[in-house]
């Protein structure tokens, strides 16, 4: 028999103010723009100068997320059996510097350090160093569903026994060298939006973003338990007309039909190319169910769907949908179960399932 | 030498990002490595590359570095005896 | 304890050869794949030497029959290799069960993105390697050649252990029945990148490398793509397909001691196979062979000898590392040597460690040598990487 899996600490860094888990968007920033960052918070509060020396700006923010579901989830680091990461890019700014160095140098005077961040699992190697956890150690870089990816693995460990508690994470930061060239091929919009006519936009692109958002999972309940992850399953193509087929047998396979699901996060960029995706479930399968989005707030990055997950845990806890993140007025009163489906470009298509425990 | 010193303090610092540590607070014969500056071998290895790019010393094999980094009076002394920038 | 998980289908292309059977000729011949690099200009060519696949990109985009310059290099050598894994696997419709693809990789579409850094403002005809720089678009456009459609695909980089951690996870989705089939396996092509990456790290030889002497210079880094099949029982029982060996046994642990260096005891590396012959429900003594990490620095042979010495308590069997054929190709070093270790299982062969003279000093554990001719059960083998990840994974025989 398979244990549930509960999700007892999480942790966001994000372009929101979301790194305090005290509060709950209730200090919303508005932009407008074509790629918006992380608001910081004050990493030297968190990470001691002697380690942050050499920390790229994706370790230092995963470092504060991961810090703050491990306090939140009320446990000794050493009790972190195993760290799943999942990233699109890595540490994507060392990588950039270190190709510009070998440039721009002709291959001479090159130093490792930037060598070294550039490693996809340096996140994930590196918390495991700064906590001294000797268990497994898996990064996941798949695009959209890098997150996902780690999720599963960390599920799979919970339910099989094979870890009592695992940290999990999605990280991705945003530099220079990939805006411009995501601008060049319209991946970002050309011109800038402001946060709440993201939905409408109309042009082609998404506005880019960055964050790190790490989660404690576990085989036992915590007195600091959000919610209960039920199911995450992925999909690499997938047509428009496939997703909401996908979605019924998903729910099926949780012996679940649409009906019971209370609230659907959904990750509408305002892509007009690609939005598409979302609507044949928002206009159809789930047209009666309460519906949020939350990329016109933090972005797009490939590990944006780590904040939708953030979310959910976050509804289900405070018994309350902060209006900004509304695309319907249905109402709920205490969201119980709680799907998430996000795909970028149309690929890399995932659900995700939570239930309040 | 005490010129040459200096420089390599700031460089070091600046190198090895070491934010809250200014010159003034490594003595020449501070130990660089283990429990004096507490720098690792990725240090070792960003000083291999300042040796080169500003001084024109080539090191062929890390482990020599060990004993010119002991201390910035060592490699002072090593840089004055074997520059060539 | 179960069989393990059945494989199917191997695939390979490395420096040693475009093809499983050119892969084995070399091995039992003694064919080194080192050699002076051709394919990249480098400043530093005359003092390096690598494992680099002999076609270059046109004559394999010719063999995949594929468009000039649509793909990094990463992606032309896994089409050949899970291609070729697929084919021995007899698979006809990919799609007809539950199938998943999972690769590891490090560089992904790295030598394109270096190359056309600067380009691709000027030059639209290029802009087609932009998103390839995603380590997992190279996993996307492989999945999509072997015709695989919306099923589970997903990339593991874990540096130079990430084809072998790709392999366990697809072992451990068999056995808990998420997937019925999944390719499993990683690929890395040559890169400036990685080249001056290592050399900043000081770690790459000037002259061919020789794995657990005591006067090794280094590694010589490699290319390479290898992937292997693995099937639910119930589709082998079904489908009654060859065996051609089993996976029985997995395990992934952290070091935790420095971000490239393994620790002087190799604390990490006892953990995994000790993890791997507990999922296996193996002793010790039942391993017969193991495939040596063995990169040939002095770090890590040090460590992992020391590893292998503990485990083993003193009784290390037979032990060599095949990288003196083919250079480290790191992400898909863990894929290689579970080809090679299938190989040896189903040929009773051990592959020697080439360029082996002298005993190191802090040990007397020695590797094989020469081509050895023994029966073989189980085989062990190592895959460790930056960031403390260690990985073994331990292979069975096809009954």
């Amino acid at each position: 028999m398979t244990r549930p899996v509960y999700i007892n600490g999480i942790g966001s860094v994000s372009a929101q103010k979301t790194f305090d888990n005290s509060v709950f968007l209730e200090d919303v920033t508005y932009r407008s723009d074509t790629i918006i960052n992380v608001i910081s918070p004050d990493y030297k509060s968190y990470i001691p100068p002697a380690a942050a020396r050499r920390m790229a700006k994706g370790i230092k923010m995963s470092t504060v997320s991961a810090k703050t579901a491990i306090q939140e989830a009320d446990l000794e680091e050493n009790k972190i059996d195993a760290i799943i990461v999942g990233t699109g890019l890595g540490c994507i700014g060392d990588s950039e510097k270190f190709v510009r160095d070998i440039i721009d140098n002709n291959e001479q005077y090159l130093t490792p350090t930037r060598f070294i961040q550039s490693s996809h699992n340096t996140v994930a190697g590196q918390l495991a160093l700064g906590m001294g956890c000797k268990g497994h150690n898996f990064t996941y870089v798949h695009s959209a569903i890098s997150f996902e990816s780690a999720l599963l693995d960390a599920k799979l460990q919970l339910e099989n026994k094979e870890a009592d508690n695992i940290l999990v994470g999605g990280v991705d930061e945003l530099v220079d060298h990939h805006i411009d060239t995501h601008r060049l091929i319209e991946h970002i919009k050309q011109e800038p939006v402001a946060t709440m006519a993201v939905l409408k936009s109309g042009t082609k692109g998404a506005i880019f973003s960055e964050g790190a958002h790490f989660f404690v999972l576990s085989g036992e309940k915590s007195h600091s338990c959000h919610a209960e992850l039920v199911g995450v399953s992925t999909f690499n193509n997938l047509s428009k007309n496939q997703v909401s087929e996908k979605a019924r047998s998903f729910l099926e396979e949780n012996n679940l039909t649409s009906d019971s699901i209370d609230l659907i996060i959904l990750g509408y960029n305002g892509d007009v190319e690609f939005d598409g995706y979302y609507d044949g479930l928002a206009n159809g399968l789930f047209s009666n169910t309460c519906q949020i989005y939350y990329k016109h707030l933090v972005g797009e990055f490939d590990t944006a769907s780590g904040f939708a997950f953030w979310l959910g845990n976050k509804i289900i806890r405070h018994h309350n949908i902060p209006p900004v993140l509304r695309l319907n007025s249905v109402e709920v009163s205490e969201p119980k179960l709680i799907l998430c489906y996000n795909q970028y470009r149309g690929e890399n298509h995932s659900f995700t399932l939570l239930r309040k425990c | 030498m005490t010129e040459l010193k200096l420089e390599l303090k700031e460089k070091i610092i600046e190198q090895l990002n070491l934010e809250d540590v200014s010159a003034d607070d490594i003595a020449d014969q501070d130990p660089l490595f283990g429990e004096g500056l507490g720098l690792d071998s990725i240090d070792a290895l960003e000083l291999i590359v300042m040796l080169d790019k500003d001084y024109g010393i080539k090191l062929a094999d890390p482990k020599e570095g060990r004993k010119i980094f002991e201390s910035v009076e060592t490699m002072a002394a090593y840089i004055t005896a074997n520059r060539s920038a | 304890m179960g069989a393990g998980v059945a494989i199917t289908g191997i695939g390979i292309i490395s420096a040693i050869g475009g093809n499983v059977s050119e892969n084995y000729r070399s091995l039992i011949s003694g064919k080194i794949g080192i050699d002076k690099i051709t394919q990249i200009e480098t400043v530093h060519k005359d003092e390096i030497m690598v494992g680099e696949i002999k076609d270059d990109n046109p004559t394999l985009e010719k063999r995949l029959k594929f468009l000039e310059n649509q793909n990094s290099r990463t992606v032309l050598i896994g089409c050949i290799a899970a291609q070729e894994a697929v084919e021995q696997a007899g698979i006809l419709d990919i799609n007809d069960v539950r199938t998943g693809f999972i690769s590891g990789t490090t560089v992904g579409g790295m030598d394109k993105s270096e190359q056309y850094f600067y380009d691709y403002f000027d030059r639209p005809e290029v802009r087609q390697h932009i998103t390839g720089l995603h380590a997992g678009d190279s996993t996307k456009k492989i999945a999509d050649h072997i015709g695989l459609k919306e099923g589970f695909v997903t990339t593991i980089s874990t540096a130079c252990s990430s084809a072998a951690n790709a392999i366990m996870l697809g072992a451990r989705m068999i056995k808990s029945r998420q997937l019925d089939r999944v390719i499993v396996g990683g690929t890395d092509s040559l890169s400036k990148f990685t080249i001056n990456g290592f050399k900043t790290l000081m770690i790459l030889s000037d002259t061919y490398n020789t794995p657990f002497d005591d006067n090794r210079k280094g590694l010589n880094l490699g290319e390479a793509a290898a992937y292997l099949v693995l099937e639910s029982d119930a589709i082998v029982n079904k489908e009654n397909k060859t065996v051609l060996g089993y996976l029985k046994g997995y395990g992934n642990a952290n070091d935790a001691y420095h971000q490239t260096a393994s620790s002087e005891h190799g604390d990490g590396a006892v953990l995994a196979m000790q993890k791997a012959l507990e999922v296996a429900g193996m002793d010790p003594s039942e391993i017969d062979y193991v495939n040596a990490h063995g990169t040939a620095t002095p770090n890590n042979d040090l460590s992992e000898g020391r590893a292998l010495i503990r485990l083993f308590n003193g009784k290390v069997p037979e032990f060599s590392s095949t990288k003196a054929f083919t250079g480290h190709t790191l992400a898909a070093a863990g894929g290689v040597e579970a080809v090679y270790s299938i190989l040896g299982l189903q040929n009773d062969v051990i592959f020697p460690n080439l360029n082996y003279k002298t005993q190191m000093k802090e040990f007397d554990i020695s590797p094989v040598t020469k081509v050895k001719n023994k029966p073989l059960n189980t085989v062990l083998s190592n895959s460790f990487g930056f960031g403390g990840n260690c990985s073994t994974l331990i292979f069975s025989k096809a009954k």
